[in-house]
């Protein structure tokens, strides 16, 4: 259960931070076989994205398996001055994590 | 395990702690004190059943305060930028629903008062469809819906 990284590029602008994360992760849905073997590809995709600034929760998102492949995740929030760090952590459907933080520019 | 991820458990296992034991006592329904998962919602089969799922209605107002981003035409179904920006107030949730999928809600963003209007994320749209996205603000349910085409399906490689 290696814990895998994400990238995340946090830019203040005006009163607002713009933080822009991608993920990596298969995102399968379940329905998709394997070419070679003809198996289906059991369900496999982040449940959960929690993205805290200084330790407070700005945004919690939910995700199915309908959210694509290596994620991408990018949204705006207020009260954090540059130089703050924003963490972003996931977890699967299978239970492995992943996690990264940035500082806010 | 880092400092920052111990104390994240620690937090997370007192605060389930204290949860369960108002469950216990019937105090309060475990869908309101913490927000999981919502499991119900993202296996649901229609739109009307995810709606359910996530806010027990389906009762969505169509709103010009939400602007909701996507391509008219996608080329590769299987990532399809959507943004929603949103200038209502108190917004507590959004969620993007795509109509023809198998399990139509894609994400289900949970925010807080520090949410500054705007999210985005790329999502799999199985066929041409109509996106939703869902905004929860005040207690009542807000609307905007874009249609996308899509020429190469998103599911199924």
């Amino acid at each position: 259960m290696a814990d895998k990284d994400v990238k995340i590029r946090a830019q203040h602008k005006g009163d607002v931070t713009e933080v822009k994360a991608l993920m990596s992760h298969p995102m399968e849905t379940g329905n998709r076989k394997d070419q070679k073997t003809g198996e289906v590809i059991p369900e496999h995709y982040i449940t959960e994205v929690n993205c805290q600034h200084s330790g407070e929760t700005v945004l919690t998102a939910f995700w199915g398996p309908s959210v694509s492949k290596n994620p991408y995740l990018s949204f705006e929030f207020k009260g954090a001055q540059p130089g703050d760090t924003v963490t972003i952590s996931w977890v699967d459907n299978k239970g492995e994590t992943g996690t990264g933080e940035a500082t806010i520019k | 395990m880092s400092d920052v991820k111990r104390r994240l458990l620690l937090k997370a296992t007192l605060a389930s702690g204290a949860i369960g034991v108002a469950v216990g006592a019937g105090l309060l329904r475990p869908r309101v004190v913490l927000a999981a998962w919502p499991e119900q919602a993202f296996q649901a089969k229609s739109v009307s059943d995810a709606l359910k799922g996530l806010y027990e209605s389906d009762a969505a107002v169509e709103s010009a305060d939400i602007k909701l981003k996507a391509p008219d035409i996608a080329e590769n179904g299987a990532v399809v930028p959507v943004e929603v920006s949103t200038s209502l107030d108190n917004v507590k949730s959004i969620g993007i629903v795509i109509e023809k999928n198998g399990r139509p809600l894609a994400a289900d963003f949970q925010l807080t008062d520090r949410f500054a209007g705007k999210v985005s994320t790329r999502v799999k749209v199985a066929e041409s469809s109509k996106v939703m996205a869902v905004v929860e603000s005040g207690g009542k349910l807000y609307s905007a819906a874009k249609e996308v085409k899509v020429t190469i399906g998103g599911c199924g490689g």
